[in-house]
C-alpha cells in the first residue's frame, strides 16, 4: 500500500519511537544574548487561479498570506511594540524564549523614528521587501501610539509598503478605525481556542479595561474580543489571517472546532504552528513537559482542516525583528547602530523596476509548472509520497546539503506538487566538514520524506541518507522546484511498476524545537 | 505604602507605565521605576494597582514595605 496510508494512524506509536533521540535544543541563552523578539505570524497555497482578482492582487506579492509569494518576496518585522496586555502560557517575558524575546535587554527596541528608519533601509538593499509586519515583541494593539506612529511615517516615506500586524486580539474591536485610517492591509489574529474551558488552560490572565481576569473569565473576554474583532476586519474588507498554536492534549482537537468559527467569520486563512516548548524556555508549558506536536500530527491537524479553508503551511513563526525571505533572517545586517549611520536613499522606481523582473520569473515558474503538469496527464495512482527539497529562494532547487538551514516539504500525487511544509535543521556542514549529529538530526526531521532534492551534495552524506530510505536526487539542480518533483514523481511511478522500488512504511519527523534564530555566525548549534 | 519595581526583574516592556493614574513611573535605562511620591497604590482609581495588575512577571512590582502608606 502507499507509503503515506492513513497520516493519523500510528502517531502516538512512532512518536513514541522518537522519543530518545531528541533534537538536542540550542542551549538557553538568557539575557544576554543578542538578537531581538520573535512572533509567529505569517499564506495561502492558493495561487492566482483559485482566487476571486480582488484577492489575489492583495496577497500575491505577500509571503504571508501566499505561498507562492514566499518564495520571492520578503518581509520584515519592527520591534516596536513590547508590552502586551495578556499572558500565554507558552510565552515568557523574563527570557529570552524561542519565540518571544525579552524586551528591553535582549531585543533592540526600537522607536517608531528608528523603526520607519530601518525600513527605509532594508528596502533600499533588499527590493524584494514588500511587506512590513509589527508584530510585538509584546502585542502591537497594547503599544497603539508606537504601532500607528511607526505606520504613519513608513506610509509617508514609502507608500508601496504594505502594511500589517499581528496581534492576540484583546484590544482589536477598540482599534478596527485605526486600523482602516492607517489602510492596514493584512491582520493576523492568534486564536487558540473559543471555549473558555480550553482557553483557561492556555491563558493564566488577561488584562483589561483596569481589570486583570484571571481563569476561565479571561479566556471567555479574550474569545469574545478576537472574534468580534475578526468580524469587523472583515466586514470592513481588510485580510484577516489566524494563527493557531497546536498545543497538543489542549487544543489540539478543539481547533477544528476554531477553524469553522474564524471561517465563518471571514478568515482568509489558517495558519496552525505547532507549540515551540522546552525547558530551558522558563515558559509554562515547558516547564510542565508540555510537548510540541510531531511533524505528522501537525500534517494531519492541518489536512483535516483544509477542507474548510485554506491553510498556511509555510509560517517559519519567525521573530518579531525578522527580515528577509521567510526562512532566513537577515535581520544582523541592520543594527541600530549601522541603520543610525546609514545614508538612506529610498529609490522607488529601481524597487519596481526589480519587482517586474521578479514577475517575469514567477510566469515562467508556472508555466513550466503547468507544462511538467500535463506529462502526469493519464497516470492514474492514489500514490502519495513527500520529499525534501533544499532551496533558498526563487521556487528552485538551489542550496547545497550542507548549506540547508530548513527543507522545504512537498506532497507529490498524480495531482501535482504541493507544499506542505518545512522543516528547520542544525547546519550539517560546518566550514567544510560533515557533522555526524547533525546530519542524523537531517534524518530526522525529514524521515518521511522519500526523497531530498539538493543542487549538491557530498558522496558521504549521499551514502547516509540512502541508509536511512532517503533517495538524494541532485540531477534537477537549480531547476524549478515543482518540475523537479512532478519528473521525479513521474519516474518514481515508473520504477514502482518496474518492480524497481519497493513502498516501506514511512517514520514520523521531528519538529525542531526553537524558533528560527540566525546569530551572524553560522551557529545555532547546541554546545 | 507605595509600590516600587524590581529592577532585576523588569524586563523593560513598558506595559505599566500608561497604565498608572498617577504618571508615576518613568524609565530608565530601559527599564522602569515607580517615584513613591507620586504613588498612591491606585487608591481612588482603580481596585487594584495596576502596574501589578498589568507586569508580565510576577513579583516585579510590589509595596515597598519600608514606606509608609499611602494616606489619602
Amino acid at each position: 500500500m502507499e507509503a503515506l496510508k492513513e497520516p493519523g494512524q500510528g502517531i502516538s506509536a512512532r512518536f513514541s519511537n522518537l522519543k530518545g533521540l531528541t533534537i538536542p535544543v540550542a542551549p538557553h541563552k538568557g539575557c544576554g544574548s543578542s538578537g531581538g523578539s520573535g512572533k509567529s505570524s505569517c499564506g495561502s497555497s492558493a495561487g492566482s487561479g483559485d482566487l476571486p482578482s480582488e484577492i489575489w492582487e492583495k496577497v500575491k506579492n505577500h509571503p504571508c498570506y501566499s505561498e507562492e509569494a514566499h518564495h520571492h518576496y520578503a518581509r520584515m518585522h519592527v520591534a516596536v511594540a513590547p508590552a502586551c496586555n495578556i499572558q500565554c502560557n507558552y510565552c515568557n517575558r523574563k527570557y529570552d524564549c524561542a519565540n518571544e524575546s525579552r524586551p528591553g535587554v535582549v531585543s533592540e527596541r526600537l522607536t517608531p523614528e528608528q523603526a520607519a528608519k530601518k525600513v527605509l533601509a532594508v528596502a533600499s538593499e533588499i527590493p524584494q521587501m514588500t511587506v512590513l509586519g509589527i508584530a510585538g515583541p509584546g502585542d502591537p494593539l497594547a503599544n497603539p501610539d508606537k504601532t500607528f506612529q511607526t505606520f504613519d511615517l513608513v506610509f509617508k516615506a514609502a507608500p508601496d509598503i504594505k502594511l500589517c500586524l499581528s496581534t492576540n486580539g484583546l484590544a482589536l474591536p477598540d482599534h478596527v478605525e485605526r486600523i482602516k485610517d492607517f489602510k492596514v492591509d493584512h491582520v493576523t489574529i492568534t486564536i487558540n481556542m473559543i471555549d473558555p474551558e480550553v482557553g483557561a488552560r492556555i491563558y493564566p490572565w488577561v488584562f483589561f479595561r483596569h481589570k486583570r481576569y484571571t481563569g476561565k473569565d479571561a479566556a471567555k473576554l479574550l474569545s469574545e474580543r478576537q472574534l468580534q474583532g475578526l468580524e469587523m476586519l472583515t466586514q470592513a474588507g481588510i485580510l484577516c489571517k489566524v494563527n493557531s498554536v497546536m498545543i497538543p492534549g489542549i487544543n489540539d482537537d478543539h481547533l477544528v472546532e476554531v477553524n469553522k468559527a474564524v471561517k465563518s467569520r471571514g478568515a482568509f486563512l489558517h495558519n496552525i504552528m505547532p507549540l515551540i516548548s522546552a525547558p530551558e524556555h522558563g515558559t509554562v508549558f515547558g516547564l510542565s513537559g508540555q510537548r510540541g506536536p510531531s511533524a505528522q500530527e501537525l500534517k494531519a491537524l492541518q489536512d483535516k482542516c483544509e477542507g474548510e479553508m485554506n491553510m498556511m503551511r509555510h509560517c517559519r513563526q519567525c521573530r518579531a525583528d525578522a527580515v528577509g525571505l521567510l526562512g532566513e533572517d537577515r535581520g544582523a545586517e541592520f543594527t541600530t547602530e549601522r541603520i543610525e549611520s546609514m545614508e538612506v536613499e529610498y529609490d522607488a522606481a529601481k524597487r519596481r523596476a526589480y519587482r517586474d523582473s521578479v514577475e517575469i520569473e514567477r510566469e515562467a515558474r508556472k508555466a513550466a509548472r503547468e507544462r511538467e503538469l500535463l506529462t502526469l496527464a493519464g497516470e492514474n495512482s492514489g500514490r502519495k509520497i513527500l520529499v525534501a527539497v533544499a532551496t533558498k529562494g526563487g521556487g528552485k532547487v538551489n542550496e547545497h546539503f550542507g548549506h540547508a538551514k530548513e527543507f522545504q516539504i512537498y506532497e507529490l500525487s498524480v495531482a501535482g506538487s504541493k507544499f506542505v511544509g518545512h522543516r528547520r535543521v542544525d547546519l550539517y556542514c560546518q566550514g567544510g566538514y560533515g557533522e555526524e549529529d547533525a546530519l542524523a538530526g537531517v534524518i530526522r526531521a525529514i524521515n518521511d520524506c522519500v526523497a531530498v532534492f539538493v543542487a549538491k551534495i557530498g558522496g558521504c552524506p549521499k551514502e547516509e541518507l540512502r541508509k536511512a530510505g532517503i533517495e538524494p536526487v541532485d540531477q534537477y539542480a537549480y531547476g524549478y522546484i515543482e518540475t523537479a518533483t512532478i519528473s521525479y514523481f513521474r519516474s518514481y511511478l515508473q520504477r514502482l511498476k518496474n518492480g524497481e522500488l519497493v513502498d516501506v512504511e514511512r517514520g514520523d519527523a521531528m519538529i525542531r524545537q526553537g524558533a528560527f534564530i540566525e546569530l551572524g555566525e553560522p551557529a545555532g548549534q547546541a554546545a | 505604602m507605595p509600590y516600587k519595581i524590581v529592577a532585576s526583574q523588569c524586563t523593560g516592556c513598558s506595559a505599566c507605565e500608561p497604565e498608572c493614574p498617577n504618571k508615576a513611573i518613568s524609565e530608565k535605562d530601559g527599564i522602569f521605576l515607580i517615584d513613591p511620591k507620586k504613588c498612591t497604590e491606585c487608591i481612588g482609581f482603580f481596585d487594584e494597582p495596576q502596574c501589578v495588575a498589568v507586569c508580565p512577571v510576577d513579583h516585579t512590582c510590589i509595596v515597598d514595605k519600608s514606606l509608609p502608606r499611602y494616606q489619602r
